[in-house]
């Protein structure tokens, strides 16, 4: 692990793995009083403190000396996407996997996904396939991000599946769209999608 | 003059804060969501969090009361009568019924009366706090709406009724007017700490970023303020990995240029946060007009 300065109000862990992050999310929940959020993502876990409550060098301490070990991803519950593979970028993608379009598909909708964390904005996950041998290979972000991406876009960038919850701006390779409703403030449960959630993509026809 | 609808409405026994005109936007704001990042929900809350609480304080609310947030002007309001308000940030000419309000006072509307913002001439953002705050239902646990993500009480529009909540416990303080200094029209200076990816930056452009005179951008907003100045050059490339986000990170954009996150910036994001700008300067933020220019100052030393 290592320690990243990020301000007065917060510190940055990175680790080597995804596991890694796990690991210390886990170690991390029963936090001193003064730790206001831990906001985890690809390879780091944000730590954000009130430096009236805890110190940073405080903050430091304690990450440090919790004891904490890699971790696989919780296994949660299981959800089924419809997808139209409709996206404009099928075909860039299809490129940098030297094959083709269908096969795109195919090796998409055959995968089994699994939410490693949320972020971007509500309710959009970051998905990698649950089997890690089983990894697609990455794609680059667009050069330009397009100001505006549909709701329900199905999208792929470096080792993630994402999918946009409401039209935004974005800069990943949309590859298909679903009718699926990732984010509702007003559900119990807002998103669907959440750390640990399996997800399988079923092709529909349009 | 008030219209009839506007003062039944305002007499009622719920009273309301009746929205007679927005031009810009009005936005309700309290403090933020806090401890929602898991699931992709940012802080959000008032973008001058000084001027939130100090509104709030002048009528006795607590500070976390929910308030309005206007963005340069051009809004007219329908209170009730015995009503408490208060409007503090951005200065500008404010009148209750046609009479020149002060900044950073409470008054007590005796009748229905009408406030009225117009434009601001320093600073950009006035706060409108109002005796019992305002009770629109919560989302997540709180009454702000986060432009980006699209949570929370829409922007205002005409028509639209604001309940006002019961009457807090604390009464409206005997010092009802606070001599507060208006937002500067000048040079902004804005501590920062160095951000985790700062040795992304080659050397020059760390010493254009905290050497150079900036200026804010109007392409700015609750999401990030963008600053315009010289290109800076990045020293290492390819892409990082979606990383987590606080409010003041100044994340550098692939053309070069170095963004501000506001209040209701993304949870996680991509590009590298040079530096943080520190909690103590965030608020002057918030009053950034287009063009007004900013410089960055390193705070040295452990924080």
């Amino acid at each position: 692990m290592r320690l990243l300065a990020c301000g007065d109000r917060a510190l940055l862990a990175e680790f080597a793995t995804q596991g890694g992050v796990l690991g210390a999310l886990a170690a991390w929940q029963d936090a001193p009083p003064g730790v206001l959020e831990l906001v985890p993502a690809a390879r780091t876990v944000l730590v954000r403190v009130d430096p009236g409550v805890l110190g940073l060098g405080h903050l430091e301490h304690w990450l440090t000396t919790t004891p904490r070990a890699e971790a696989a991803l919780p296994v949660g519950a299981e959800v089924t996407i419809p997808v139209r593979y409709d996206g404009e970028d099928l075909a860039t993608v299809a490129q940098a996997w030297a094959c083709s379009p269908d096969e795109v598909v195919d090796r998409h909708s055959a995968s089994e996904w699994v939410c490693a964390f949320v972020g971007f904005a509500p309710g959009f996950p970051y998905l990698v396939p649950a089997d890690g041998a089983a990894a697609l290979p990455p794609v680059a972000r667009r050069s330009t991000s397009r100001t505006t991406v549909p709701t329900g876009a199905v999208a792929l960038a470096a080792e993630y599946c994402g999918i946009y919850p409401r039209s935004s701006p974005g800069g990943w390779q949309l590859i298909g769209t679903t009718d699926a409703v990732l984010w509702d403030a007003a559900r119990a449960d807002p998103a669907l999608v959440t750390p640990g959630t399996r997800v399988r993509f079923a092709r529909v026809v349009p | 003059m008030l219209s009839p609808d506007a003062l039944a409405s305002s007499s009622a026994a719920h009273p309301v804060v009746r929205v007679l005109a927005v031009e810009g936007r009005a936005l309700v704001q309290d403090l933020g969501r806090v401890g929602l990042a898991h699931l992709g929900v940012s802080g959000s809350g008032a973008f001058d969090r000084a001027a939130h609480r100090l509104a709030n304080r002048l009528v006795g609310n607590p500070e976390h009361a929910a308030a309005l947030e206007v963005l340069l002007g051009g809004v007219r309001l329908a209170l009730p009568a015995g009503c408490w308000l208060a409007v503090t940030g951005a200065w500008g000419p404010v009148t209750l019924e046609g009479e020149r309000l002060e900044p950073h006072t409470a008054v007590r509307t005796s009748l229905p009366c009408e406030l009225a913002l117009g434009p601001a001439t320093h600073g950009v953002r006035y706060t409108v706090a109002v005796r019992g705050g305002l009770a629109v239902a919560e989302t997540l646990g709180s009454r702000s709406r986060d432009t980006l993500a699209a949570l929370g009480p829409a922007p205002l529009a005409a028509g639209d009724e604001l309940p006002i909540g019961p009457e807090p416990d604390d009464l409206v303080p005997p010092a009802d007017r606070l001599p507060v200094d208006p937002p500067t029209t000048g040079l902004v200076e804005l501590d920062v700490r160095p951000g985790p990816r700062l040795e992304w930056l080659t050397a020059g452009a760390r010493d254009l970023l905290l050497g150079v005179v900036w200026q804010a951008s109007a392409r700015s907003d609750r999401t990030g303020v963008r600053l315009e100045g010289p290109r800076l050059d990045l020293a290492r490339h390819g892409e990082l990995a979606s990383e987590g986000m606080l409010r003041g990170s100044i994340q550098i954009s692939p053309d070069g240029a170095p963004t501000v996150l506001g209040p209701d910036h993304p949870v996680t994001g991509g590009y590298p946060v040079a530096l943080v700008v520190t909690e103590a300067s965030l608020d002057r933020l918030a009053q950034l007009r287009p063009g007004q220019p900013v410089r960055l100052h390193l705070v040295a030393g452990r924080p």
